[in-house]
């Protein structure tokens, strides 16, 4: 496994109420998989990926059985050492392209920055490589635009120097957190096409956070699927649209426009990710779940084995999308 | 980058000349004109009186005075001390390189410390780091200068005996003034002990006029810093696997000095009327000290002159830190 994490936990808060924004996340990435993370806003998707970054400042409290990357424990090392992988062979990127970069900062210093950091690369040597990402992630005009600044770009064009900037020093996965959001549709789809024809050719592993499900089914591999801070089910890409196992997945791929086709109302699920304060006891999905009876609020599921797939429910669907007997 | 510059600097013309008609208008207000001040405002001869308005030009209508003044303005001409009947100008030019000696070291101490103890807080925040640096911060700006003055000549003048009280050097020395900086002068002198002595006597007026601008500028730092420190690039920054300092000091410092620079430049303000209060305390010979002693004799042409002139550095300054903008913000030097 390139990076393995058990029972994670991200806390926030202190004293006698410390809020969990996530728990009990398992999650597996193998070498040059892409991994799709979805879930509603606030599910702590992001949450998590910072989380293995080593990017969750006090008063967060990061907790894990383990936490490892290409065999090496991130949470014991110290800080010296994480930081020679973070930035190289993990590295990440962000939803708002514009706001990540440093407007103080040319393209090019930031591009810079990396690589003296990480391959002790300067000079003329360093602004040669620079280049050559800069054309990798097919920036127009290249070599000018090492010299511009942040607000000189376009919102994809910045997304691109970041994806530039996260494929610096060849990093074995890259974390995209929710690269595309605040993007034109057609750049939409220009990024994600750049990120996956790069994932293939330098055989790096793929983490996609998004809400967009499509984009998912187009080219994950596997997908995550959280809520309220749990994952609640993982699942190979083609099974997971044909036979959802969670009630919760099943509500989020009903809730895909294309599937309320002829209706005169989209279909949603009702409700919101419960709070701080209105976590219910047993299983969280209970005040919004159409299959909720007495016993699932009596104990908080586990993620049970499913065929391919792993689902955090006591009657996981079958074939047809109905409860169990 | 030109363009941004001649703006600025067009800016400044108007600015100037408000300046002159308020220190124009300023000896006009006051009750009372120079000749009486002069002649000694008893037992004059009416006669006496009138020729000494016609010579000065007071006669004229105002508008035709404030040409005349204008254009001896741009002349260099500022007048003519009534006391000691030396040019205005040459009095402050032989002065003011003691309140910039003064000023710049206060600046250096104030931003120094103002800025290490603002990025300190901002990191450190709600600990007791940061509450302790706000704490001093607040106490440091609400004191009055003179109070706060006499307290250290007290402490560490009188009672622990560690500087002068007084003056700019030692009198057993006699330095030829050369930049009329006396840090430099004294090592240029190479006389020994001379430099040491220009120091100790700089250090208690140096940090009495800094207090409130390192106060002001460690506030604005923090503040400044704590609203970066949130930005998606600083996110970026760390997940380069940059070390904390570097994120610090050169992604999000380069940021927050914006607001910063801004304070910097408005306390050159505060500092220039601070130097009127500790150069009268530590009896330091800058233009301070120089305008309180011509107010007292109603020296007219030195207080208008000595206005003009410092609201000039003043206004000086603030272009600068206009030009600065430019240098620390991409954003305003492409903008149009």
């Amino acid at each position: 496994m390139l990076l393995d994490i058990k029972n994670l936990a991200v806390t926030f808060g202190s004293g006698h109420d410390p809020f969990r924004a996530v728990s009990g996340v398992d999650l597996q990435v193998a070498p040059g998989e892409i991994v799709g993370i979805v879930g509603e806003s606030g599910s702590g998707k992001s949450v998590t990926m910072l989380a293995a970054m080593g990017l969750i400042d006090a008063p967060g409290r990061v907790t894990a059985d383990q936490l490892t990357f290409a065999g090496r424990d991130l949470l014991s090392m110290k800080s010296r050492e994480k930081r020679a992988i973070i930035g190289a062979e993990i590295s990440m990127i962000f939803q708002d392209a514009q706001s990540s970069l440093n407007p103080a900062y040319t393209v090019g210093d930031q591009l810079l920055e990396t690589l003296a950091e990480h391959q002790n690369l300067k000079g003329a040597a360093a602004r040669a490589r620079a280049l050559e990402l800069l054309e990798q992630v097919e920036i127009p005009g290249a070599r000018s635009r090492l010299s511009a600044y942040p607000h000189q770009l376009s919102g994809g064009m910045s997304q691109r120097v970041m994806i530039a900037m996260a494929i610096a020093c060849n990093p074995k996965l890259l974390i995209a957190d929710e690269p595309t959001t605040a993007l034109d549709v057609t750049v939409q789809a220009q990024i994600m096409e750049l990120l996956v024809s790069l994932q293939r050719s330098r055989d790096m592993a793929l983490i996609l956070i998004t809400h967009d499900l499509a984009v998912v089914a187009e080219v994950a591999h596997r997908v995550a699927v959280m809520y309220a801070g749990e994952i609640v089910e993982t699942a190979p890409v083609p099974q997971v649209f044909a036979t959802p196992r969670h009630p919760y997945t099943q509500a989020l791929l009903a809730s895909i426009p294309e599937h309320s086709k002829g209706a005169s109302r989209l279909n949603t699920l009702p409700g919101v990710v419960p709070g701080r304060y209105d976590r219910p006891s047993g299983c969280l999905l209970v005040p919004r779940c159409p299959y909720a009876e007495d016993a699932c609020s009596r104990a908080h599921p586990e993620l049970v084995l499913v065929g391919d797939a792993q689902a955090r429910c006591i009657k996981p669907l079958d074939d047809e999308g109905k409860p169990r007997a | 980058m030109i363009q941004f510059l001649l703006k600025r600097i067009g800016v400044v013309i108007p600015t100037f000349l408000g300046i002159t008609v308020l220190a124009f208008a300023l000896i006009h207000m006051i009750p009372g004109d120079p000749v009486l001040v002069m002649l000694g405002e008893r037992n004059i001869d009416p006669v006496y009186y009138r020729e000494a308005m016609h010579r000065m030009g007071l006669d004229l209508p105002l508008w035709q005075q404030y040409v005349n003044y204008l254009g001896r303005l741009l002349h260099g001409d500022l007048g003519t001390s009534l006391i000691s009947q030396t040019p205005v100008l040459e009095e402050f030019r032989a002065l003011f390189p003691a309140t910039l000696e003064l000023s710049l070291a206060a600046m250096v101490f104030a931003v120094v410390f103002g800025l290490a103890a603002g990025i300190m807080a901002a990191v450190k925040r709600g600990t007791v780091v940061d509450h302790t640096v706000m704490g001093a911060a607040l106490t440091g700006y609400s004191m009055p200068i003179f109070w706060w003055g006499l307290i250290l000549i007290m402490l560490v003048s009188v009672h622990l005996g560690w500087t002068p009280v007084s003056g700019r050097l030692d009198i057993e020395y006699d330095i030829a003034p050369v930049t009329g900086l006396m840090l430099i002068d004294t090592l240029i002198s190479g006389e020994p002990g001379a430099f040491a002595s220009a120091l100790e006597h700089l250090i208690l007026p140096a940090i009495v006029l800094g207090t409130i601008p390192l106060a002001v500028i460690a506030r604005m730092t923090r503040s400044a810093m704590l609203e970066v420190l949130r930005e998606d690039y600083i996110r970026t920054a760390r997940a380069k696997g940059l070390s904390r300092s570097r994120v610090i000091l050169k992604h999000a410092l380069r940021n927050a000095l914006m607001p910063v620079v801004t304070v910097i430049g408005l306390q050159v303000g505060t500092m220039l009327a601070g130097a009127v209060l500790t150069e009268t305390i530590f009896s330091w010979p800058g233009i301070g000290k120089w305008l309180i002693d011509a107010i007292g004799r109603r020296d007219y042409p030195v207080v208008q002159g000595g206005i003009l002139l410092v609201a000039s550095m003043i206004i000086l300054v603030n272009l600068l830190v206009d030009l600065l903008y430019g240098v620390i913000n991409p954003r305003i030097r492409h903008a149009r």
